[in-house]
């Protein structure tokens, strides 16, 4: 029985909530805060237990061992700017990121937590459809919101909003995952296009004048995740390419396991657009974020039945083998590159920049 | 994408690869000593980098990285009046991303940034003008860099912000030009470079008369070369050539783009608002005799060391900074004492190490380090 | 001041201040045309051309008859290289030959 299913059909919502922006006593402990709870964050997630306002959500031990022996246990914050952006908002980010590292740990991912600080000023319109993201985000993925805290400070000392997850998830026993599991000979795989979120959010925040169609992948990934597992279960490690792109965690990989890896540029899947933006800025896919991609390194034998199982599934269509872990120069990223030629794909030192030169 | 993906093809690689392996075979023959040969441009040493171009040469061929980066070579000085301009109140900098981490005497653009002032990074100086079209009450200033290529757009921006009557838009000129850049790396006397890649994206502004003196002078080939991977290649061939058959002239390579007499719409805007300096000064370079422009007395209105005061200080490059050097092909990025050392990408010293193609970021982010380990040690 | 990238002009927004669109790869962007236009190419005849843009302008028009040229010299370079390595082994075969009698 999933947590959702005794959520109530809808909250009389409260006078104070009919403002336009929030204000400091929104934030206060009083009558507004619990309209502006009740109002926006209930009515949107609906989750019984978060309607009991209780000060920590409780949750029966019983239940969670009988799906696995260890329990994940992640948080996030989120900044990003701007709050809204082709393919998704901060609110469907902070649901579904957090859903990725627990699910990339190899965790059912059950309960998210979802703290929020918001500026004095912020409207509150734009705050439900945010909170309402998070809601559909929670509800599609079959996770429950089921404890929360929100905040508000005055004009200038957060920029809008930011929004904390953290989640709660079950390992089944036997499940292990990590990068001292990889061995050289195994495969990598990504489960579609790299860069798109990446991309989005650089163009988004309008100061380069692109029009593009790119738009973020964000997506929650756990049921990829389950085709995976159960087509490749000597699966060595699983990891989501978000701030830092693929690059970053390669580099982590290789330096983690003291192994080599090899990629081969011409099979890593990118979106024309996402190639054609890059060349006109200078800019490297292998650098940008992704919030609907992971890393999969599974053994050779099991390459093939990963990468079936990846393509049948709705996020996992442009999957594709991008490489091998090997024994050749451990600690570092080495990539064949459509030329011929062979170039080391290091750490990023700070964030990529736009370049003319 | 059409004109870039053809000018990858690995395939047509091979071939062009057999036939420098070829003469640079032949040449060997007669030399004790590598063929060097430099790349002026930045986005050549870029272009080798990212697409490991260099692993695919015979050893008998040295590439030598030029100085060819106008981000690399912008004095310390420079870049603490471009960081007192954005500190000054009302003032929004507007600026390439290239030139957000070089290293001033106190700090970056980046970190006057993280600091408060209001720099925005932005991709062309149309884009500047726009903002201060967006923004009446503020005064917008362009840092404005670049070798000759960039000159034309600015210079156009200047004349479009003049037509309009837009008053407060500025810029902070630090345009430098290729010429002397080059005669000073050929003058030097630790110089043994055997031909040149010229700058494909200058060349395409003054065209490649201007490269003459270098073949008739100096006695060096030099060709115009485009910036894909296979243009790289070709124009080596094509240097190797000359050497082989004893010429020394200025070829073009890149011929789909370069017109050889250049284009007059973007020469005429440059010569309208820019004018030579007498002298500029360059990080590692030391000063240089009409290498840099400024903006005539006509559009002074629009030069931001006119309109604002700046510190005009004159910065020394830190002593261990041997910057200079690298950039004039004398010793290579790894032989620099601080490469790696004190001076990281994460902690650069010198601006050849903060730009993303200067020679030794270039080598510290795709270049084996490894490999360069072990040729330092055993040298 | 290298970074340039062909793109193709798909509309003309601006014939005063000579501003078009450019299309790269599915990415759209203003660009100025002011470098590339004169009495033998008015901005009107610009669309479809393909132009080397740098920074917002067009800095030069593309030349498909010398782009063609130059992979056609590198293609023929292969051909070439292609025959001489044929006969190579096939001379290198004739001797395999002899020597295993």
């Amino acid at each position: 029985m999933s947590p959702l299913d005794a959520v109530p059909k809808s909250i009389p919502r409260r006078a104070s909530v009919d403002l336009p922006t929030v204000t400091l006593a929104h934030g206060g402990g009083g009558r507004a805060m619990r309209d502006l709870i009740d109002g926006v964050f209930l009515e949107a997630f609906g989750c019984p237990e978060l309607k009991e306002m209780n000060d920590a959500a409780v949750i029966a031990l019983s239940g969670l061992a009988a799906q696995g022996d260890r329990l994940a246990f992640t948080t996030d914050s989120f900044v990003v700017d701007p709050l809204v952006f082709p393919g998704g908002d901060i609110g469907k980010l902070a649901v579904c990121g957090t859903i990725n590292d627990l699910a990339v740990s190899g965790a059912r991912p059950l309960y998210l937590t979802c703290a929020v600080i918001l500026e004095e000023g912020f409207p509150i319109p734009e705050l439900r459809r945010i909170v309402g993201s998070m809601a559909s985000a929670a509800r599609e993925a079959e996770v429950a919101v089921v404890t929360g805290d929100t905040k508000v400070v005055g004009r200038g000392a957060c920029d809008k909003l930011f929004i904390n997850t953290a989640g709660i998830g079950v390992i089944e026993h036997g499940l292990d995952l990590g990068p001292t599991r990889v061995r050289p000979g195994d495969v990598i795989l990504v489960n579609g296009l790299l860069g798109d979120h990446g991309a989005t959010i650089l163009n988004a925040r309008g100061d380069l004048a692109l029009s593009t169609p790119i738009e973020s992948d964000c997506a929650a990934l756990h049921d990829l995740i389950g085709v995976v597992k159960a087509a490749a279960p000597n699966l060595r490690f699983l990891r989501d390419a978000t701030r830092g792109g693929l690059a970053t965690v390669l580099n982590e990989v290789a330096e983690s396991a003291r192994v080599g890896i090899a990629l081969d540029e011409s099979a890593v899947p990118i979106r024309a657009e996402v190639k054609g933006f890059c060349e006109i800025l200078g800019l490297d896919p292998l650098y940008l974020a992704n919030e609907g991609k992971l890393v999969a390194i599974v053994p050779e034998a099991e390459a093939p039945a990963a990468l079936a199982a990846m393509r049948g599934h709705r996020h996992g269509a442009e999957a594709a083998v991008i490489g091998r872990v090997t024994d050749r120069r451990p600690g570092r990223v080495t990539m064949r590159t459509v030329f011929g030629g062979e170039r080391v794909v290091d750490m990023l030192v700070g964030d990529q920049l736009p370049r003319i030169c | 994408m059409r004109y870039v993906d053809e000018f990858r093809d690995p395939v047509r690689a091979k071939a062009l690869l057999g036939r420098i392996e070829a003469l640079a075979a032949s040449l060997a023959q007669a030399r004790d000593r590598p063929l060097y040969l430099m790349e002026v441009c930045g986005g050549h040493t870029h272009t080798i980098f990212k697409f490991g171009i260099e692993g695919l040469l015979p050893k008998s061929i040295e590439l030598v990285h030029g100085p060819g980066c106008p981000v690399c070579v912008l004095p310390m000085g420079r870049v603490d009046d471009c960081v007192a301009l954005a500190e000054t109140p009302g003032v929004i900098l507007a600026t390439f991303g290239d030139a957000m981490r070089v290293p001033g005497s106190k700090k970056s653009l980046m970190q006057a940034k993280a600091d408060g002032a209001d720099i925005r990074m932005v991709y062309s100086p149309l884009d500047a003008l726009q903002l201060a079209r967006a923004n009446p009450g503020r005064e917008v200033v362009f840092f404005a860099l670049g070798f000759e290529t960039t000159m034309p757009s600015t210079a156009l921006t200047v004349l479009q912000a003049e037509a309009e009557g837009i008053r407060n838009f500025s810029l902070f000129c630090n345009h430098i030009t290729i010429i002397p850049t080059m005669k000073a790396i050929l003058d030097s006397p630790e110089l043994k470079i055997d031909g040149f890649l010229g700058p494909g994206h200058v060349s395409m502004v003054i065209g490649t008369a201007p490269y003459r003196f270098i073949a008739e002078q100096y006695k060096k080939p030099l060709v115009v070369s485009g910036f894909e991977p296979l243009d790289v290649l070709q124009s080596i061939w094509m240097v190797l050539a000359q050497l082989a058959e004893g010429r020394t002239e200025i070829e073009n390579q890149y011929v789909r783009v370069v017109p050889a007499g250049g284009n007059d719409k973007a020469l005429e805007a440059v010569d309208r608002v820019f004018e030579l300096r007498p002298f500029f000064e360059w990080r590692g370079l030391g000063s240089i005799d009409h290498s840099g422009v400024r903006i005539r007395d006509a559009y002074a209105s629009f030069d931001a060391e006119r309109r604002y005061s700046v510190p005009d200080v004159k910065i020394a490059d830190p002593k261990s900074c041997q910057c200079g050097e690298v950039l004039k092909g004398a010793i290579k990025p790894w032989e620099c004492k601080v490469f790696g050392k004190a001076c990281t990408p994460a902690t650069p010293m010198g601006a050849l190490m903060v730009s993303s193609e200067g020679a030794c970021a270039a080598y510290y982010q795709y270049g084996d380090l490894d490999d360069l380990a072990r040729r330092s040690a055993s040298a | 001041m290298c970074l340039g990238i062909p793109g193709r002009i798909v509309a003309i927004t601006d014939p005063v201040h000579k501003l078009g669109t450019v299309e790269v790869a599915g990415v759209r962007r203003a660009v100025n045309l002011a470098c590339i236009i004169d009495e033998d190419h008015p901005i009107e005849a610009c669309i479809g051309d393909w132009v080397l843009v740098h920074v917002g302008f067009a800095m030069s028009r593309i030349d498909e008859r010398e782009a063609e040229a130059t992979l056609a010299l590198l293609a023929e370079l292969g051909e070439v290289m292609e025959a001489q390595r044929a006969m190579q082994a096939a001379a290198a075969g004739e001797e395999g030959d002899h020597a295993l009698r």
